[in-house]
C-alpha cells in the first residue's frame, strides 16, 4: 500500500504536464483542464494517506472553508476582473508556500541545503504575497494607478532586500537564532510592498506574470524543503510559464526587467503635453457609420480602454452587424493590451467574439496598407507611431500596430489627453484620421444603431 | 547520488520542459494559461496537508498550516473552475451561439 503513493505523484506530475501541453490550442485546453483536476485530485489523496498525516479534523474544515471562498470567486468574478482576482490568487499562493516554510523552520531549525531552501522559499512567498496585494490594490484602483516615486527609491529597495538577503544567510548558517527570522520575514513582506511602489497600471501585464513566476518558484523551494519531487516539477512549471509570459511582456515593449521593475515608467510626461492644442479632425457616430458601410476590411484595435468603459459586448454588436453586409472585421490584439497577458483576448471571447478572428500583432501588421478602416478603441501607445519615428521617445523601439497605415483610422476616445506612457499620439493628428470623441460603449453603440437602421431604410 | 542532487535534476529537468511546452501556448490563451498555471502551483497544498496533520503538530504548526490548507484550496477551486469558465468562451466561428 505504501508503495502506491510515489506512483500517485509520478501520475499527478504526469498530469500536470500534460495539463500545459493542452493548453496550446483552444480546442484541446478545456481537456487541459480536466486533467490538471485530476492530477490535484491524484495528489491530494496521495497525501492524505500517508502514514504521517493522522488528524483529519482540521485538513477537512479547512478543505470546506476554502472551497466556500473558491467557488463564488470562480463563478461570479466578473471577467473585466481577472487581473484583480490573479493578483490576489499569486498572494494565497506565495503566502500559503511562505506560511509552510515558517512552520518547517520552527518545528526543526535545519541546516544547511534545507534551511537554504527553507529561506528561499519563504523570502519568495512573503514578498510575492505583499507585492501580489499591492498589485491587486491598484488593479482594483484601491491605489493609485500612477507609479509613486522619491528620490533614492531603488537605493531604499535595494538597501531593504539585501538586508533581507543577508538575515537570510545568516539564518542558513545559524539557524538556532531564532530571533532572525521575524526580522527577516518583515523585510521580506516590507519588500514586497515597496517593489510595487513604483510601478504603473501598464506596466501590470509584466508584474502579474513575474510574481507568478515567484509564486511558483516558491513552491519549488518548498519541494527541496520536503524532497518532494512533485512540488519541485510543479513550482517549476509555474515557475518557467510566469517567466516567459513577462519576457514576452517586456519584449512587446522593447523594455528590460530592470527597467520595468526600477525604471518607474511614465513618470516623464509633461514634456511633451504644455505646446498648443493641435488641429484635429472628429467625426460624428453617422459618419462613422457611413465609412465603415463602404468598407470592405476594417481591423479593431481594442486596448484597456475598451476594457473600463465594458465596450466588448457592443462591439460584438459592431462585429455582426458588419459582418452580415459583406464587411471582413478582424481584431488586432496586442501583446501588451490590458492589465495581463491575454486579457484583450477573454474579453472579447466573453463577449461571444469568435476567437478566429483575434489577430497576433506579427500575423496582421502586415494588411494595414490593404485595410481600409482602422478603429482604435481605448487604445493609444501600442498604435502611436512615435515608437517608430521619434529615436528619443520613451516608447522608442516599442513593436506597435501599424494602424497608421490603414486607408482611414478612426479613434474612440474621451478627450484628447495623452496616454498612460504621457507622450502625445501623432497618429490622433493625421489628415486620414478621425476622431470619434465619447464614451466607448455608448459611441460604438450609437454606430450600430446607425448601421442597423441604415439596413432598415434600405 | 544523494537527495539533493536527485532534486536539482529534477528541476532542472522540469524547468526546460516547462519552458518548451508555454512557448508553444497560443497568446490567445495566455490569461487562461495564467490561472490554470497559478492553480498548478497550489500544489503548495500538499506541503500543508503535511504540516496540519502531523501528529504531534505544535499550535503554531497548526494554524499555520491551517491558513495555508485554506489559502491552497482557495486556489485550486477558484483556479481551475475560472480556468474552465474563461475557456468555455473561446469559440470559432461557426459554433459561435448555443
Amino acid at each position: 500500500m505504501e508503495s502506491l503513493f510515489p506512483a500517485l505523484y509520478i501520475l499527478a506530475a504526469a498530469s500536470f504536464i500534460l495539463a500545459i501541453k493542452w493548453m496550446n490550442s483552444p480546442v484541446t485546453a478545456r481537456r487541459g483542464v480536466l486533467i490538471g483536476e485530476l492530477g490535484m485530485l491524484l495528489a491530494v489523496v496521495g497525501t492524505l494517506l500517508r502514514h504521517e498525516v493522522v488528524t483529519y479534523q482540521w485538513i477537512l474544515v479547512a478543505f470546506f472553508v476554502g472551497s466556500a471562498i473558491g467557488v463564488p470567486i470562480a463563478y461570479y468574478m466578473p471577467m473585466t476582473a481577472v487581473p484583480q482576482r490573479t493578483a490576489i490568487s499569486h498572494a494565497c499562493g506565495a503566502l500559503a508556500s511562505a506560511l509552510i516554510g515558517t512552520a518547517e523552520y520552527y518545528k526543526r531549525l535545519p541546516h544547511g541545503f534545507v534551511m537554504g531552501a527553507l529561506v528561499l522559499e519563504t523570502l519568495l512567498g512573503f514578498l510575492t504575497c505583499t507585492a501580489s496585494v499591492m498589485a491587486f490594490g491598484k488593479l482594483q484602483e484601491i491605489l493609485p494607478t500612477r507609479p509613486i516615486t522619491y528620490r533614492g527609491q531603488n537605493y531604499v529597495n535595494l538597501g531593504v532586500f539585501a538586508l533581507a538577503v543577508v538575515l537570510g544567510i545568516a539564518l542558513i548558517f545559524h539557524p538556532e537564532q531564532t530571533w532572525i527570522y521575524p526580522v527577516f520575514m518583515t523585510l521580506a513582506l516590507i519588500f514586497g510592498v515597496l517593489l510595487i511602489i513604483p510601478i504603473g497600471g501598464a506596466d501590470m501585464p509584466t508584474v502579474i506574470a513575474l510574481l507568478n513566476s515567484y509564486a511558483g518558484l516558491s513552491a519549488c523551494a518548498m519541494g527541496f524543503a520536503l524532497d518532494n519531487k512533485l512540488l519541485i516539477v510543479a513550482g517549476a512549471l509555474d515557475g518557467s510559464s510566469g517567466f516567459i509570459l513577462s519576457i514576452i511582456m517586456c519584449r512587446a515593449m522593447n523594455r528590460s526587467f530592470s527597467n520595468v521593475l526600477f525604471g518607474a515608467f511614465g513618470t516623464i510626461q509633461t514634456s511633451t503635453t504644455e505646446n498648443a492644442p493641435r488641429p484635429v479632425r472628429s467625426a460624428s457616430a453617422e459618419e462613422a457609420a457611413e465609412i465603415l458601410d463602404a468598407a470592405r476590411g476594417v481591423i479593431i484595435i481594442p486596448g484597456y480602454g475598451m476594457a473600463v468603459a465594458q465596450a466588448q459586448h457592443k462591439l460584438r454588436e459592431l462585429y455582426d452587424v458588419l459582418s452580415k453586409r459583406g464587411v471582413d472585421v478582424r481584431f488586432a490584439i496586442h501583446p501588451v493590451a490590458g492589465r495581463m497577458p491575454g486579457h484583450m483576448n477573454v474579453l472579447l471571447a466573453e463577449a461571444d467574439v469568435p476567437y478566429d478572428r483575434l489577430f497576433e500583432m506579427e500575423e496582421i501588421n502586415a494588411d494595414f496598407p490593404r485595410t481600409d478602416v482602422a478603429l482604435v478603441i481605448g487604445a493609444n501607445d501600442v498604435v502611436n507611431p512615435a515608437a517608430r519615428n521619434v529615436k528619443n521617445s520613451p516608447i522608442a523601439g516599442m513593436p506597435i500596430l501599424h494602424a497608421y497605415e490603414a486607408q482611414t483610422v478612426m479613434v474612440v476616445k474621451r478627450s484628447m489627453s495623452p496616454g498612460f506612457a504621457g507622450i502625445d499620439n501623432e497618429l490622433y493628428y493625421l489628415d486620414k484620421t478621425l476622431m470619434l470623441f465619447g464614451d466607448a460603449k455608448a459611441f460604438v453603440g450609437s454606430i450600430v444603431k446607425e448601421l442597423s437602421t441604415a439596413v432598415a431604410v434600405r | 547520488m544523494n537527495n539533493y542532487e536527485i532534486a536539482i535534476w529534477v528541476f532542472m529537468l522540469a524547468a526546460f520542459l516547462g519552458f518548451e511546452l508555454i512557448r508553444r501556448v497560443s497568446p490567445l490563451l495566455h490569461t487562461p494559461l495564467m490561472s490554470l498555471t497559478n492553480a498548478i502551483s497550489a500544489i503548495a497544498v500538499v506541503g500543508a496537508i503535511l504540516i496540519t496533520g502531523e501528529k504531534n503538530a505544535s499550535t503554531l504548526s497548526r494554524v499555520l498550516g491551517f491558513i495555508a490548507v485554506v489559502a491552497s484550496v482557495t486556489n485550486v477551486v477558484s483556479g481551475y473552475l475560472i480556468t474552465d469558465r474563461m475557456l468555455k468562451m473561446f469559440k470559432k466561428r461557426g459554433d459561435e451561439r448555443k
